[in-house]
């Protein structure tokens, strides 16, 4: 179980909830759960091979999960996991 | 100018009086703002309170770069700017108002679209530059361009309710360099995923905080007071007031400074950013002053409008309403007879309801307003509402 952090571009496929509570002992298991809670959400996130985009940041806790074993990072209780997007500006084009 | 040769005049010494007398700021702090240049690039949003406080702060030279105009539209952020200046270049009304705070602070303007031309020529007179732009091959070309030139990048940005900032390409006095954008994000979205004009947009208020915490780490990385935002990102969640800093690193992939470099001088960003993808066929267009013969001549035709219902109030050209998210559902309501003309603001929604409507539906018909409704009430109906 995590908490995970929608940031507020995606939250429209979340039905707007900004905070989500997931079972899962990985950050590619939690990854996973939102996704299939979420359908909409996967694109975003993950590419055709299921890898995290590189424009989307996961961090659990203040930690890049790309510093810890990446999808394999475990999570535990407390944990909270961010999904951090690259943002531009007020507009895009 | 070296800082043993910067002396403050009577009236400098009065007006800089709350920084000489914090015990960790003092006289010394004061001497290395007068003594620095700042770049500014994107006089908007986030430059607005990242120009109003660095000046007021009495940084020696600002360098402000932006092409644009001020338009009223700009106004429900841009404190920098009135009524008076709409229409004016950006950067001649910022140094109106910034002047009349601090007439002990030089200013360089750039009315220019930065580009990779011209971005490392500008850049290289300054000790710090601080990138508060709207758009995804800007980020990448400044990030670069200061990684080529040694310097620091202050960044700010923000997107509806999100804000973010770093400290990019620091040298602290240990003499270990700091992360950079692209070891934070590789690379962009691929402007499909990019959220358009109509999902974008910002709370006003939000650069007003984010631009003044940049201005703030550009003061820091100035006067080396403090601990600089390197290695660190910031995030603010406005809607819930939520803030959190996370720790980032230096990756050895980093194509401009890793361990094997593959970019060693700037590149095309719109290419790099996907803006002008080779393999897809141009969607057929249509011009503004086109669309207007074909009305006022009687030609039947089809005229669709894919922007948001609140967009279509404050200015429409006779279009049917078909926002572009419902377009897929509502196909059936498009003519495979006639001639078809989609528009939205800018002409990049009705671009993606095109190729949309093209992909699955296999229309044939469709055409593209250039440059959106903007275009038209330019070129056909000034009187229509700009936005």
């Amino acid at each position: 179980m995590a908490t995970v952090v929608i940031p507020t571009p995606l939250r429209k496929f979340t039905n707007q909830t900004a905070k989500l509570q997931i079972s899962a002992d990985t950050v590619g298991g939690i990854i996973e759960e939102l996704t299939r809670n979420f359908p909409d959400l996967k694109k975003h996130l993950l590419d055709d091979q299921g890898k995290v985009r590189s424009f989307v940041n996961i961090f659990a806790g203040d930690e890049d999960i790309r510093d810890l074993q990446q999808e394999k990072t475990a999570v535990e209780e407390s944990t909270i996991i961010s999904i951090v997007p690259a943002i531009a500006g007020g507009i895009s084009f | 100018m070296a800082i043993e040769d910067i002396k403050f005049t009577k009236e400098e010494r009065a007006r800089y009086n709350r920084h000489m007398i914090i015990p960790d700021f003092g006289e010394a702090a004061q001497k290395k703002l007068k003594a620095s240049k700042v770049l500014i690039i994107g006089c908007g949003g986030l430059g607005s309170p990242a120009l109003l406080y660095l000046t007021a702060a009495g940084v020696g030279t600002i360098g402000i770069v932006d092409f644009d105009s001020v338009d009223d539209s700009n106004l429900q952020r841009q404190v920098l700017f009135d009524i008076h200046e709409i229409g004016k270049p950006k950067v001649e009304a910022a140094k109106r108002r910034l002047e009349a705070l601090n007439p002990h602070v030089q200013f360089k303007l750039y009315n220019t679209h930065l580009n990779s031309e011209n971005a490392l020529d500008i850049f290289r007179e300054y000790d710090v530059i601080a990138d508060g732009t709207d758009n995804f091959p800007t980020r990448y070309l400044v990030n670069d361009a200061c990684l080529l030139l040694d310097k620091p990048n202050v960044y700010a940005s923000i997107f509806q309710f999100d804000g973010q900032v770093s400290v990019f390409n620091y040298v602290n006095v240990r003499g270990e360099r700091g992360p950079n954008y692209r070891d934070l994000y590789p690379v962009p979205p691929p402007p499909g995923l990019v959220p358009s004009c109509a999902e974008g947009g910002v709370l006003g208020v939000l650069p007003g905080i984010i631009g003044s915490l940049q201005a703030l780490e550009v003061i820091k990385v100035i006067t080396g007071v403090g601990e600089p935002l390197s290695g660190r990102f910031f995030t603010f969640d406005a809607l819930n007031f939520e803030n959190r800093t996370y720790n980032i690193k230096r990756r050895a992939d980093n194509p401009v400074n890793g361990e094997n470099p593959t970019i060693t001088k700037l590149i095309d960003y719109e290419q790099f950013c996907g803006m002008r993808a080779v393999e897809e066929k141009p969607v057929r267009e249509i011009t503004a002053k086109e669309l207007y013969d074909w009305q006022v001549k009687g030609k039947k035709f089809q005229l669709i409008d894919v922007r948001e219902p609140f967009e279509y109030e404050i200015a429409e050209i006779g279009g049917e309403l078909i926002p572009l998210a419902s377009i897929a559902d509502e196909a059936d309501r498009i003519s495979r007879d006639l001639d078809v003309v989609l528009y939205c603001k800018m002409g990049g929604r009705s671009n993606k309801a095109i190729r949309e409507l093209e992909e699955k539906f296999g229309f044939t018909n469709l055409y593209n307003l250039k440059g959106g409704i903007l275009a038209y009430i330019d070129q056909v109906n000034p009187e229509l509402t700009k936005y």
